[in-house]
C-alpha cells in the first residue's frame, strides 16, 4: 500500500522538495522558492484554467514553503476552491492547507465555512470527517459562531457512524475550549454522557475527553458521568477475561480511555453512593496491585502504559484525598519508584509525592522517604530531576525535619545550577522561617543564604530577616553580634552590608560593650565595605551612621567628619549628597533629646504573610499555582498540622493564622507599605526616618520627598505611597489626562463576551486614556499616528493579588474592516502577575476609508473561571488625518471644488456639553484636522482642515462648526471628496459637542 | 495538549500541529525556543521538562525528535505513549518509516496525524482503524488515478 501512494499524485512536489534538499546555501533555497512562487503565481494567474490536480499540486507545494518558515500570502483562493472539489485528494488537500493557513488570512472565512457545511451535511462519512477535523484544526471563532450549535446534532445523531461522532465529539471539544460561550448546553448533554456506554471504544474514547472538559465548565450537567465512567473503568480495569482486541497496547487494557476515565473522576468529589464508592475503590486498588505483579513484557510501552494508569489512579486518589489506606499504598508505590532505574519514572515519582505531601493522612509516610529524597538531590544527572527534588524537600517539610533540610538545601546551593538557585533561595528563607523555633537558627541561615549565594537573594529575603529581627528583641543581640563577625569577611556580598548596616543602626548597642566590637570598631568596619557598595547601599549606609550619632555619642566627631568629607557633601548622586547634608545638619543643631526622639529604635513591622513566600508562589508557573479555594484550604490543613506539632501557634508571632486574617493578599508592595499604617514616634521629624526604610520600605506620608524618589526598587507599582489597595490608580501615571476622561466605570464587570464600548468615544478626539476598567483589570492606551500608520500601546493593569493566566489579547476585525485596515499585534506575555502592567503593541495599518472598529478580545483565567470579553478598540477614520493650513481664499476655492450634493453632509444637533470655545477649539485639533483662523467671515464659527492618509489613496477635507449659543445647537459641515468619508467623519465628530 | 512538533537532530522542523490558536510568528518563537532546549539535553536525560507554563514530553527515534507540549494536569508516561504510537502509525504506513519519508510525504503524516488525534486529544488510539481509515482514503485517491489527464502525465514521466 504504501509504496503505490507515496507521491504517486504529485510528482512535480517530490521534484521540487529534492531540489530544496539539494540548496548549498539558505541564499540557493531562498532563489529556489522564490522561482517557484513566481511559477505557482503566474499559473494561478494565467488565462488557461487549471484542472483539480494541478491546482492540489500548487497549493501542496505552497503548504510545503509555508512549512519551511517563509510567509505565503497568496493561494488561499485556490484551497479554497478545491474544497469543492468532487475529488478526494484534492479536497483533502484544500482543507490541509486551511488548517495550516488559515490564521495568517481569514478574509475566505465565509467561502471556507461554505465548504465545511456542504461537506456536513454531505453524509459522506470521509467527507463529513474531513471538515469535522478542519473545524477541530482552526478552532476559530466564526468557526465556531457558524457550526457550534449543528456539532451536537451530528454527534449524537442515532444514525451518525462512529467515526464521524468521534471527530464530532473532539471538534466540540476544541470549540469549546476556544469559544466556552458559543457552545450551547441543551438536550444533547444528557445523550453525550451516555456515549460512555457505547460498544465502539473509540467513540468512548473522544466522548470521555469532550465530557471531561464539559463537565470542568459546568459539573452538574454531567453528574451523571460519574456512575457511567466507574462502570465502563471497572470493566477494563478488574475483569481479566475481557478482549478489548486493538484497544490493548502492549498487554494494557486501553490505557488511553482509563487514564481519560480517571482524569474524569478527577472533576468531582468521591461518590456519595456506597456501593458505587465501593466499586471505585476496587478499581483503584486492583490498578495498585498490578503494579506489584511481574511485568507481562520487557517493552517500556508496556511499563509506560501500565504506570500512566497508575499515576492517573494515584492523582485521583490525592484528589479525593479521603481514603487513608489507598494514600498511604500510592505513597509507598511512588516510594518504589524514586529507587527506580528509569530516569523517568524517578521524575514523576517525586512530582507526584509533592502532592501527596500536601495530605494529611500521607504527609507522615512521605516523610519517611527524606533521606531517599536528599540522595536523589545529590546524586542525580539530570537538573530537572534535581529540582523535583527539591520542591518535595519543600513540601514534605515540617518542624521535626527542618533543620536537616534546610542544611541539605544550603550545601546543595553551593553546587546548584544557576537556573534554580534563585528558587532554592527563596525556599529556604521560607523555611527557615516558618519552622524557627529559634531565631538564632532563622539568622545564620539567612547569613549563609547571603554568603553561599548573594546575587540570588532577592530583595524581599533581606527585608524580610530585618523585619524578623526588629520584631523579636530576644534574637536582636545575636543578630547584632553575628553580622559584626559577618561582616570581618575581607570579602562579603552587598546583601550582607546592607543587613549589616541596618541591623548595627538598629542594634549595635547591644554589642558595644565587647571592646573587641566598641562603637568606633563597628563604624570602621562598616565604613570599611562604603566605597565598594551601589548608591543604594551606600545611602543605607549613611542613615547607619546618623542612627550610630545617636546611639553612641563618642563617635559623633568620627561620623560627622566622614558626612563633611567633600566625597559626601559634594557627592554627584543627588540623594547621598541630600542625606549627608541633612544628617550633618541634624548632628549639629539637634539636642541629645531630639536626636534621641527622631532616631529612636524602629518601632515593630505589623505582622504578615511573608513577602518571600508571595513570591515564591508567583515564580510557580500558571500550571502550578494553587487556585484561591485550594490554596485556602491548604494554608488552613497547614495550620491544622502545625497546631497539633506544637500545641499552639500563638508563640510564633508570624502564624500563619493571624497573616492569613490580616492579609489574605500578599504581594511585594507588602514590604513597601509596612511602615504606613503604623504610628510614627514623632510625626513632625519622621522625614529622618525615611533613609531608613526607602530602601526597604517607601513611607506614605512622604511620598513626595526627595528621598524615596531615587529608589524605584522599593515602589513596584507605580506612584510611591499609593495605598495598594487602590488598584484603580495603578495607571495613572501613565496617563496625564485619565482625570480629564473622567472616572472610569468601575465595578461594572462586564457579562461574559460582552463588547465594551463605554470609553469608546472619549477617545475620538485624544489618544491616550483608560479605555476599559472593571474589578479585576484596567485597559489604558497610549496611542500615535502618522499619515496612514498608527501604532497604539495597550497596557493591561491586573488590578487583583492573582495572577491572571492564559492570558491572550487579540485584535479581531469584523468582516467589512479586514480589507480597509491592517492590524498588527504582537503576542502578549500569557500570565500578568498580580498587582503587574503588561504592555501590548499593536500596529495599524489603514487601507482605506473604514467605518467599522477592530475589537480587542481579551481572554484570561482568573481565580479559575476564564474571562472572555471583547473592548471596541478607539481606531476611527480620523485617526489618519493630517491637518492642513491655508489661507481663507484656498479654503473657499476647494469648499467650492467639493460642492457636489453627495460630497457634502450637514447635521444640526443640540449641544450635549457648555459650549466653551477653548473646549471646542480642543477638540476639533483633537479631531486632527488644523483649525484655521481668519478663514469664516463670522468668528463663532470654526473652520477645519486635513487630509485623511490611507494607503490607497487620501482624502481631503474641510469642516464648518457653526455654533448657536442661544438655542444651544450646533450646525456641522463636513465636505470631502468622497461621500463614505463625509458621513463617517460627521457621524464621529458630532458626538463630541 | 497544546501542540507537536518533530524535528530532525539539525533543529528543523519535519511537523508542527498547534492545537492552541497562535500567530505565526509566535509559533516559530516557541518552536526555535523549545528545539533549542532539547537539543542542549543530554541523551540520558528524563524525557520530561517544565518549560515555560508548560509540561513537554519528548522522544528520540532515529535522526527524529517527537516532541508534546501538554497543560500541567495531563498524563506524561501516556503522551510518550501517543508520541510511540504515532510512530507505530507511521511506520506501518510507510513501511520502516526514516525522516525522509515525512519530507516527501508531509501531507500525509498530517493526515495520520488527524486520525489519530484531534484538538489534542486520542481520538481513536486503534492502530487497525487508523490505518484502515488511511487506506480508505488512499483507495478513493487510486480510483481517480485512473483519470485522463493523470495517465498522460504517467505516460511522460515513463517516456
Amino acid at each position: 500500500m504504501p509504496a503505490v501512494s507515496k507521491g504517486d499524485g504529485m510528482r512535480g512536489l517530490a521534484v521540487f522538495i529534492s531540489d530544496i534538499r539539494n540548496c548549498k546555501s539558505k541564499e540557493a533555497e531562498i532563489k529556489r522558492i522564490n522561482k517557484e512562487l513566481a511559477n505557482i503565481r503566474s499559473k494561478f494567474k494565467g488565462d488557461k484554467a487549471l484542472d483539480g490536480y494541478s491546482k492540489k499540486k500548487y497549493v501542496c507545494k505552497l503548504l510545503f514553503i509555508f512549512l519551511l518558515g517563509h510567509d505565503i500570502d497568496f493561494g488561499h483562493m485556490e484551497a479554497v476552491n478545491l474544497l469543492s472539489s468532487n475529488k478526494y485528494t484534492e479536497k483533502q488537500i484544500g482543507y490541509l492547507f486551511i488548517s495550516v493557513l488559515v490564521n495568517s488570512n481569514s478574509d475566505l472565512i465565509r467561502l471556507i465555512n461554505n465548504g465545511i457545511k456542504n461537506d456536513l451535511a454531505s453524509r459522506n462519512p470521509t467527507h463529513m470527517n474531513l471538515s469535522l477535523h478542519c473545524i477541530a484544526n482552526v478552532g476559530s471563532r466564526e468557526m465556531a459562531e457558524a457550526f457550534a450549535a449543528d456539532i451536537p446534532r451530528i454527534l449524537v445523531a442515532g444514525d451518525t457512524m462512529d467515526s464521524v461522532k468521534q471527530s464530532a465529539a473532539l471538534c466540540l471539544l476544541r470549540l469549546n475550549r476556544t469559544s466556552p460561550d458559543l457552545v450551547p448546553m441543551g438536550e444533547w448533554t444528557a445523550r453525550v454522557v451516555h456515549l460512555l456506554n457505547d460498544q465502539h471504544l473509540g467513540v468512548v474514547t473522544s466522548a470521555t475527553s469532550l465530557i471531561t472538559t464539559l463537565a470542568q465548565k459546568s459539573p452538574d450537567d454531567f453528574k451523571t458521568s460519574v456512575s457511567l465512567a466507574i462502570a465502563r473503568l471497572s470493566r477494563i480495569v478488574t475483569s481479566a477475561s475481557i478482549d478489548l482486541q486493538d484497544y490493548t497496547y502492549y498487554f494494557v487494557a486501553a490505557p488511553w480511555l482509563s487514564v481519560k476515565l480517571l482524569r474524569l473522576l478527577q472533576c468531582y468529589p468521591p461518590p456519595e453512593d456506597g456501593a458505587l464508592r465501593g466499586r471505585l475503590t476496587e478499581c483503584l486498588e486492583t490498578i495498585l496491585n498490578k503494579a506489584q505483579e511481574p511485568p507481562k513484557s520487557k517493552k517500556v510501552q508496556h511499563s509506560n502504559a501500565k504506570n500512566a494508569v497508575l499515576f492517573e489512579a494515584i492523582a485521583l486518589i490525592i484528589h479525593h484525598d479521603s481514603e487513608p489506606t489507598l494514600l498511604v499504598r500510592a505513597c509507598n508505590q511512588l516510594g518504589q519508584f524514586l529507587q527506580h532505574r528509569e530516569t523517568n519514572l524517578r521524575y514523576l515519582a517525586l512530582e507526584s509525592m509533592c502532592t501527596l505531601a500536601s495530605s494529611e493522612f500521607s504527609h507522615e509516610a512521605v516523610k519517611t522517604h527524606i533521606e531517599t529524597v536528599i540522595n536523589a538531590l545529590k546524586t542525580e544527572r539530570d537538573v530537572s530531576v534535581r529540582q523535583r527534588a527539591v520542591d518535595l524537600l519543600y513540601a514534605m517539610c515540617d518542624r521535626s525535619n527542618a533543620k536537616q533540610i534546610v542544611a541539605e538545601m544550603l550545601s546543595y546551593l553551593e553546587t546548584a545550577d544557576y537556573s534554580i538557585r534563585e528558587e532554592i533561595v527563596l525556599k529556604v528563607a521560607v523555611l527557615a522561617e516558618k519552622y524557627a523555633v529559634d531565631y538564632t537558627w532563622y539568622v545564620d541561615t539567612i547569613l549563609n543564604l547571603i554568603r553561599v549565594a548573594g546575587d540570588q537573594v532577592s530583595e524581599e529575603v533581606w527585608y524580610r530577616v530585618i523585619q524578623i529581627v526588629i520584631n523579636r528583641d530576644d534574637v536582636q543581640g545575636y543578630a547584632a553580634k553575628t553580622v559584626f563577625e559577618a561582616l570581618q569577611a575581607p570579602a562579603c556580598h552587598e546583601n550582607l552590608v546592607k543587613v549589616g548596616g541596618y541591623i548595627l543602626g538598629e542594634f549595635g548597642n547591644l554589642i558595644a560593650g565587647d571592646s573587641r566590637s566598641s562603637p568606633l570598631v563597628q563604624f570602621k568596619l562598616l565604613h570599611s565595605k562604603f566605597h565598594l557598595c551601589s548608591v543604594p547601599t551606600r545611602a543605607l549606609l549613611l542613615s547607619a551612621y546618623i542612627k550610630f550619632i545617636n546611639l553612641f555619642p563618642e563617635v559623633k566627631a568620627t561620623i560627622q567628619e566622614v558626612l563633611r568629607s567633600d566625597s559626601q557633601l559634594r557627592n554627584a548622586d543627588v540623594e547621598l549628597q541630600q542625606r549627608a547634608v541633612e544628617y550633618l545638619r541634624l548632628s549639629t543643631i539637634a539636642s541629645t533629646d531630639i536626636l534621641a526622639t527622631v532616631l529612636e529604635e524602629m518601632p515593630p513591622f505589623p505582622e504578615r504573610e511573608s513577602s518571600i513566600l508571595a513570591k515564591l508562589k508567583r515564580r510557580k508557573g500558571p500550571g502550578n499555582q494553587p487556585g484561591a479555594e485550594e490554596a485556602r484550604q491548604e494554608r488552613e490543613r497547614e495550620r491544622e498540622r502545625e497546631r497539633s506539632l506544637n500545641g499552639s501557634a500563638e508563640h510564633r508571632e508570624g502564624g500563619a493564622a493571624a497573616s492569613a486574617k490580616s492579609s489574605p493578599s500578599v504581594d511585594v508592595l507588602s514590604v513597601a507599605a509596612l511602615p504606613t499604617n503604623r504610628p510614627r514616634p514623632v510625626s513632625s521629624v519622621s522625614l529622618m526616618q525615611t533613609p531608613f526604610l526607602a530602601s526597604c520600605a517607601a513611607p506614605s506620608s512622604l511620598s513626595a520627598g526627595p528621598m524615596t524618589s531615587l529608589y524605584p526598587s522599593a515602589d513596584l507599582l507605580g506612584p510611591t505611597g499609593s495605598p495598594p489597595s487602590t488598584g484603580g490608580s495603578l495607571l495613572v501615571d501613565v496617563f496625564s489626562d485619565s482625570l480629564q476622561a473622567g472616572p472610569a466605570p468601575l465595578d461594572l464587570a462586564p457579562p461574559n463576551t460582552a463588547v465594551s464600548e463605554d470609553n469608546f468615544s472619549r477617545f475620538i478626539c485624544k489618544n491616550n486614556g483608560v479605555l476599559f476598567e472593571n474589578q479585576l483589570l484596567q485597559i489604558g492606551l497610549k496611542s500615535e499616528y502618522r499619515q496612514n500608520l498608527g501604532r497604539i500601546y495597550v497596557f493591561f493593569g491586573n488590578k487583583t493579588s492573582n495572577q491572571f493566566l492564559d492570558f491572550s489579547s487579540t485584535v479581531n476585525c469584523p468582516d467589512l474592516l479586514k480589507t480597509k485596515l491592517n492590524v498588527h499585534t504582537k503576542p502578549a506575555d500569557p500570565t500578568i502577575d498580580a498587582g503587574a502592567q503588561l504592555q501590548q503593541i499593536l500596529n495599524i495599518e489603514c487601507l482605506e476609508d473604514f467605518t467599522p472598529a477592530p475589537v480587542l478580545d481579551i481572554q484570561f483565567r482568573y481565580g479559575g473561571t476564564l474571562q472572555n470579553f471583547g473592548v471596541k478598540l478607539p481606531v476611527m477614520l480620523n485617526k489618519f488625518f493630517q491637518p492642513t493650513e491655508m489661507e481663507a481664499q484656498d479654503f473657499f476655492q476647494r469648499w467650492k471644488q467639493l460642492g457636489a450634493p453627495q460630497q457634502e453632509v450637514q447635521k444640526i444637533f443640540k449641544a450635549k456639553h457648555p459650549m466653551d470655545t477653548e473646549v471646542t477649539k480642543a477638540k476639533i485639533m483633537g479631531f486632527g484636522t488644523a483649525l484655521l483662523d481668519g478663514v469664516d467671515p463670522n468668528p463663532t464659527n470654526f473652520v477645519g482642515a486635513g487630509v485623511i492618509h490611507t494607503k490607497n489613496t487620501q482624502v481631503g477635507c474641510l469642516l464648518r462648526l457653526e455654533p448657536n449659543t442661544q438655542a444651544q445647537m450646533y450646525r456641522l459641515t463636513l465636505r470631502t471628496s468622497r461621500d463614505t468619508v463625509s458621513q463617517r467623519l460627521s457621524d464621529l465628530l458630532s458626538e463630541q459637542f | 495538549m497544546r501542540f507537536m512538533l518533530l524535528f530532525s537532530r539539525q533543529g528543523k522542523l519535519r511537523l508542527q500541529k498547534w492545537y492552541v490558536p497562535l500567530g505565526d510568528q509566535e509559533k516559530r518563537r516557541l518552536g526555535r525556543e523549545l528545539v533549542q532546549t532539547i537539543l542542549g539535553r543530554k541523551a540520558k536525560m528524563c524525557s520530561f521538562l517544565e518549560w515555560r507554563d508548560l509540561k513537554v514530553v519528548y522522544k528520540r527515534y532515529a535522526s527524529l525528535y517527537f516532541c508534546c507540549a501538554i497543560e500541567e494536569q495531563d498524563n506524561e508516561l501516556i503522551t510518550l505513549e501517543v508520541i510511540h504510537r504515532y510512530v507505530e502509525l507511521l511506520d506501518k504506513y510507510f513501511g520502516s518509516v526514516c525522516e525522509l519519508d515525512i519530507i516527501f510525504n508531509f501531507e500525509k503524516a498530517y493526515f495520520i496525524l488527524d486520525e489519530f488525534l484531534l484538538g489534542g486529544e486520542a481520538q481513536e488510539t486503534s492502530k487497525k482503524s487508523v490505518l484502515k481509515a488511511i487506506e480508505q482514503a488512499d483507495q478513493l485517491q487510486e480510483v481517480r488515478a485512473v483519470s485522463i489527464e493523470d495517465l498522460s502525465l504517467t505516460a511522460v514521466v515513463l517516456s
